[in-house]
């Protein structure tokens, strides 16, 4: 990474080191204005000395309205349909915008401007627009201190980042860590076209971790390897990186080795990665917390089985949700999300 | 049948046509009957064999494009419909690349990757022609809003009709607007359908522009085959934009004279009387019979737009012809913006 060995760090959550990375860039360049529903709260009401009532349903927008004012920290009404095509437009003519939508169920309300206008704009248009707009898109169960539990049900709880990751055009990045998620979304506001990040509700205040305070990029379209190992593969997105870690903390005390590639990328994914990583050792098993039917975990499952079949020493896995709604009772939910213990039973089914 | 020409909620004319430059009475008309050549030109090859996908004929409707357009800068924006080529043409879109994307070639406005309903052409503030209905009103409150937070003096000029009238981006979009104060005028062209569902049957309102009440923005209903009234309208509404008051809602209740899609049997849906009735107000006639009248231009001077216009569509659909087709590895450009590193 482009970092100075002496640059100043500061250890802060995922959602801090978001909060940062947003307040560099409006300070580095007039042009990023950030929208959202309570992006931060109580809007108009600064006569009455309310003001940052909320700050972002996660807390991410914090502090970014005392310091830029309302002009470009954008409350908006609930109306995603009319926001986000604000921001699409407000792209082409010249701003470079941030849309906070709270939570990735919501994109049905919006899906249009994601899907039909924003990706396709450069390439429909022959290529004479540039789309410099970040979609922030919290998602997954939030589950407090545990990876479940969350209680959220079927219409707050969804992952469904491959509804998006399916539509040429968009960029899309599920960062996992503080360090990660901070470097993705400068990555992404510099980025000239639509770029998706998808930030799991429940890594906003679980994963923490020691962050430069100066601003660096993450690259797009890179996967990287978290954990060395020789044994077996395991292909994490988001919160599953974490679970993927925990299973191999787990399989190592029984001998056996696992590399853990964090794929942070998922359009255009970083194939090279997991392919090389694959070609190591000889095992894949991929764990996502989306539905598994046309999904990026069977889509990684089968770029593997494709390109790198001659590797192979045993059918490539998958560990996913099953094709249900995300249940509310905290028995159902747990039950539901990929948790470590199944990534170590399917681990040493593979190598049993 | 409540139709526009019935009895409009019309803004009194003042006297537009008096007001107005003979330069500009003659762009006007220009821009009318380039608008009306072009699409009866396309109409006509596409019978006849050019494969230019799905089209929606703008004939009928050009005093709102033009009336609108009138008003406006080439450096403000402008936001279209699926029936968008006559606001290209309108904003100052090259015709002669318009026609060239129609045929799908390099050359076109959009490099033959749009076509009809997606040309763009941002050098002249024109952000596309849009077929997700509703959609594009939403873009233009956007670049109104980036007009606003950059404090240039740009306006943007959000077009839709009357099917869209019913969308939720529609309302959301004027909800923004209102809220934010942002230097944008909705343009509704209510041509008395969509596809093939009457408005009165579609709309709860009697007038469309009844729904700028809700909004807190005034609404007018001007009669859209008259592009003097249109050009009022406009004309009030980019003031209050660009002095800081916020947006207009304008209603043109206006007519187009063939179906939704080139192809479509309108009189599966309404009536030969209706069409004629419709076709005597026509915007170009009623033009060019009133500023001859007033001696304001000459026929001669009309005559002569006439024709430049003719030899204008002859160049642009042999620039059209004789363009090269993209090269095949044009599909897997322009996917990305930023291409990964």
């Amino acid at each position: 990474m482009n970092l100075d060995i002496k640059t100043p760090m500061r250890e802060m959550t995922f959602s801090q080191a978001i909060n940062d990375a947003i307040r560099l860039e409006m300070r580095r360049d007039p042009s990023v204005i950030i929208m959202g529903e309570d992006i931060a709260g109580a809007a108009g009401r600064a006569h009455l000395g309310f003001v940052d009532a909320w700050g972002g349903v996660l807390r991410a927008t914090r502090g970014l309205i005392t310091e830029f004012g309302p002009e470009r920290v954008l409350d908006t009404p609930i109306s995603e349909m009319g926001f986000v095509g604000a921001a699409v437009g407000a792209a082409m003519a010249g701003l470079r915008p941030i849309v906070e939508i709270m939570f990735v169920d919501l994109i049905g309300c919006c899906y249009d401007q994601i899907m039909n206008q924003a990706a396709k704009m450069h390439y429909m248009m022959g290529g004479q627009i540039q789309l410099p707009l970040v979609f922030r898109i919290p998602f997954g169960i939030h589950g407090g201190r545990r990876s479940y539990g969350g209680g959220a049900g079927a219409q707050h709880s969804q992952t469904l980042y491959s509804i998006m990751a399916h539509i040429p055009g968009l960029k899309v990045v599920v960062p996992s860590m503080a360090y990660n998620a901070k470097g993705l979304t400068i990555a992404a506001i510099r980025d000239n076209g639509p770029v998706i990040v998808m930030e799991h509700k429940f890594l906003g205040s679980a994963a923490k971790g020691t962050v430069p305070e100066d601003s660096y990029t993450v690259p797009i379209g890179h996967a990287e390897v978290v954990r060395n190992g020789r044994d077996v593969t395991l292909c994490g997105i988001g919160r599953m990186t974490h679970v993927c870690l925990d299973a191999a903390e787990r399989l190592a005390g029984t001998g056996i080795d696992a590399e853990v590639v964090d794929v942070l990328t998922l359009a255009p994914l970083d194939e090279a990665t997991i392919l090389s990583s694959v070609r190591r050792t000889r095992r894949l098993v991929v764990v996502d917390e989306d539905t598994p039917t046309a999904s990026m975990a069977r889509d990684i499952a089968a770029r593997v089985a494709d390109k790198a079949f001659d590797w192979l020493d045993a059918p490539v896995k998958t560990v996913t949700p099953p094709d249900t709604p995300v249940p509310f009772a905290a028995v159902l939910e747990a039950n539901y999300v990929p948790q470590s213990e199944e990534v170590v039973a399917v681990v040493r089914e593979l190598l049993g | 049948m409540t139709l526009y020409l019935h009895q409009p909620r019309s803004m009194p004319t003042i006297g537009a046509h008096k007001s107005l430059t003979r330069d500009k009475l003659l762009w006007i008309y220009g821009r009318m009957t380039l608008i009306r050549e072009f699409e009866e030109r396309l109409k006509w090859l596409v019978e006849t064999g050019l494969p230019a996908g799905p089209i929606h004929l703008y004939v009928g409707q050009e005093a709102v494009a033009v009336g609108v357009c009138a008003v406006l800068e080439v450096t403000d924006w402008i936001a279209s419909t699926h029936r968008g080529h006559g606001h290209c043409i309108a904003k100052g879109v090259d015709v002669s690349r318009m026609m060239a994307e129609l045929y799908g070639k390099s050359t076109g406005t959009n490099h033959g990757k749009g076509g009809s309903m997606h040309i763009t052409d941002v050098r002249v503030g024109m952000l596309g022609v849009n077929p997700i209905v509703g959609m594009g009103v939403t873009h233009a409150v956007g670049a109104a809003l980036a007009a606003k937070i950059r404090r240039t003096s740009q306006v943007a000029a959000a077009f839709f009709g009357d099917g869209a009238a019913s969308t939720g981006a529609i309302h959301e979009a004027m909800n923004l607007a209102s809220i934010w104060k942002l230097p944008v005028m909705f343009v509704c062209e209510n041509n008395g359908y969509a596809d093939a569902t009457p408005v009165e049957y579609a709309v709860a309102s009697r007038n469309i522009s009844d729904r700028a009440a809700a909004y807190e923005m005034p609404g007018v209903t001007v009669d859209g085959q008259d592009v003097f009234a249109v050009w009022e309208a406009a004309h009030a509404a980019v003031h209050r934009a660009r002095s800081g008051q916020g947006p207009t809602l304008i209603e043109c209740k206006t007519y187009r004279y063939y179906g939704h899609h080139q192809g479509d049997n309108p009189l599966r849906y309404r009536t030969q009387e209706e069409e004629q009735l419709a076709r005597n107000r026509d915007c170009i006639k009623r033009f060019r019979d009133k500023v001859i009248q007033e001696g304001l231009l000459q026929a001669a001077d009309l005559d002569a737009i006439d024709e430049s216009n003719h030899a204008l569509l002859n160049e642009a659909v042999a620039f059209a012809e004789s363009s090269p087709l993209p090269d095949p590895g044009e599909l897997h450009t322009n996917v990305y913006v930023t291409e990964p590193r």
